[in-house]
């Protein structure tokens, strides 16, 4: 499996409420449920998981089932069907029997919600990272034009296009090193 | 303001103006997006090609979300309702179903048509990004009232959709006002093809005999609402591109009570044709 990558030295510790991850009462076999997740990555950004894209809202027990509310980034994403399948698959690897996958748009997912680690990760694998809090609509041509390059850090750069090789990405050139990048756009 | 949920708490009246308002947001969605995806691969520049393919795969996925409001209130699959229904049942404007790129409507397909070069550079890119202008300006209009809808499903996917509608409105305004102010030629282009659709942009807005349950139930603004929000959008980025708008054009009526013109029938002949060979195949 392509997508399935493992992320061995991620680990899931229960978060402060209001963050992409599980509370700090999280009982231990939820917890699991959550850990599990961390193998789960977007197929077109392989190096993120979903945790760190921000697409999981919650995991909860409904009886012995394990129900995973994820938030898709883009509403027409091609890869949302794989993405569920596949957390569909780790979460029954990780001894759970049944598991449930609801697609919600409540909370709706932004770009706001990749987590530090994901924009290190995003800008590693030479995609500038969204700038914060530009999200659910709030970014301007200025900021989308105000892109450092992540490979140069430069931040004289030109926006080359609103819309890239994927529905999350926009295409920049970095004056300084003379090379095209692409930006994990803020959405 | 009571919010509604679930298609329980809704009168038989008001459900079926929210089924109404669906069909019209999800068949706008997912005729544009289909007339911008016959760009894919012939766009006039590669970043133009770019755009107009990824804001349809992204119209594509936001008629999919409406389609699939429209299935938890009983109506058929997405699939279904995309694929496998006449001119007669869709609800969209004329405006989206307008076509820019020759081909479909008198030669036959472009795919594998032996004059396909020549049908191509009689396309009409200009007239293809006026409409998805005003078309995205009307849908952030719409969006941002929804937002706030009393029918709460449909709120929390405007919501969600907000972020992406926003670069669709950044591309239309870039460009129209990058190519009003350019030459005589793209702004006298731009000009003839805002005088030509424009009854067709004012038809987005047609009301319809749901209106007034959808709006005193606290669901979605009037049709005349929204259009004067619009109109507060567009008209002065038109004026500040150096380009014109016509000031009586009667509005074009018809398509939201299922009277299209034949383009819209052209178009699904193409777009259902590979579906209905085999209407039960699992993709």
């Amino acid at each position: 499996m392509s997508v399935m990558r493992t992320f061995s030295a991620q680990s899931v510790e229960p978060q402060e409420p209001g963050q992409a991850g599980p509370g700090p009462s999280c009982r231990p076999d939820v917890l699991r449920a959550w850990q599990a997740l961390a193998d789960v990555a977007d197929p077109e950004i392989p190096v993120l998981s979903v945790l760190e894209m921000g697409m999981i809202a919650d995991v909860a027990m409904d009886g012995p089932c394990v129900v995973v509310r994820m938030t898709p980034t883009f509403a027409g994403c091609p890869a949302l069907d794989v993405i569920r399948e596949d957390i569909a698959r780790v979460v029954r690897l990780a001894g759970f029997d049944e598991v449930r996958v609801d697609v919600v748009f409540d909370p709706p997912w932004t770009s706001d919600r990749i987590t530090q680690e994901g924009r290190r990760k995003l800008k590693e694998f030479g995609l500038a990272p969204p700038a914060p809090g530009c999200g659910g609509g709030a970014v301007t041509e200025t900021i989308l034009r105000r892109v450092a390059c992540p490979y140069c850090d430069s931040a004289d750069t030109t926006l080359e296009s609103l819309f890239g090789p994927t529905l999350c990405r926009a295409i920049h050139y970095c004056n300084a090193c003379r090379q095209s990048f692409e930006q994990f756009k803020p959405v | 303001m009571t919010s509604t949920a679930t298609s329980e708490a809704m009168s038989t009246a008001t459900k079926a103006a929210v089924i109404d308002l669906l069909y019209r947001l999800a068949d706008d969605s997912l005729i544009i997006g289909h007339r911008n995806s016959e760009w894919t691969g012939l766009g006039p520049i590669l970043e133009e090609d770019i755009a107009f393919s990824s804001m349809a795969q992204d119209k594509m996925g936001h008629a999919l979300a409406l389609y699939g409001l429209l299935h938890q209130l009983g109506e058929e699959p997405p699939d279904r309702l995309a694929f496998a229904r006449g001119p007669r049942d869709y609800r969209c404007c004329d405006l989206v179903a307008m076509e820019f790129l020759s081909g479909a409507a008198t030669d036959g397909p472009l795919c594998n048509n032996p004059v396909r070069d020549e049908l191509v550079s009689r396309g009409d890119w200009a007239g293809s990004l006026v409409r998805q202008f005003l078309f995205s300006e009307a849908d952030a209009v719409r969006m941002a009232a929804l937002e706030t809808s009393a029918y709460e499903p449909m709120a929390q996917l405007a919501r969600k959709l907000r972020g992406e509608l926003k670069y669709h409105t950044l591309h239309g305004r870039l460009l129209i006002e990058r190519l009003g102010k350019a030459t005589e030629d793209s702004r006298s282009r731009l000009n003839g093809v805002i005088e030509r659709v424009w009854p067709q942009a004012l038809g987005m807005f047609e009301p319809t005999k749901h209106g007034q349950t959808l709006a005193s139930a606290g669901i979605c603004p009037t049709e005349e609402a929204l259009c004067d929000r619009w109109l507060g959008e567009v008209e002065p980025i038109i004026e500040r591109s150096g380009l014109s708008r016509p000031k009586h054009a009667k509005p074009a009526y018809g398509g939201r009570a299922g009277n299209h013109p034949p383009e819209l029938a052209l178009l699904l002949d193409d777009m259902q044709r590979v579906y209905r060979l085999d209407p039960t195949a699992q993709w």
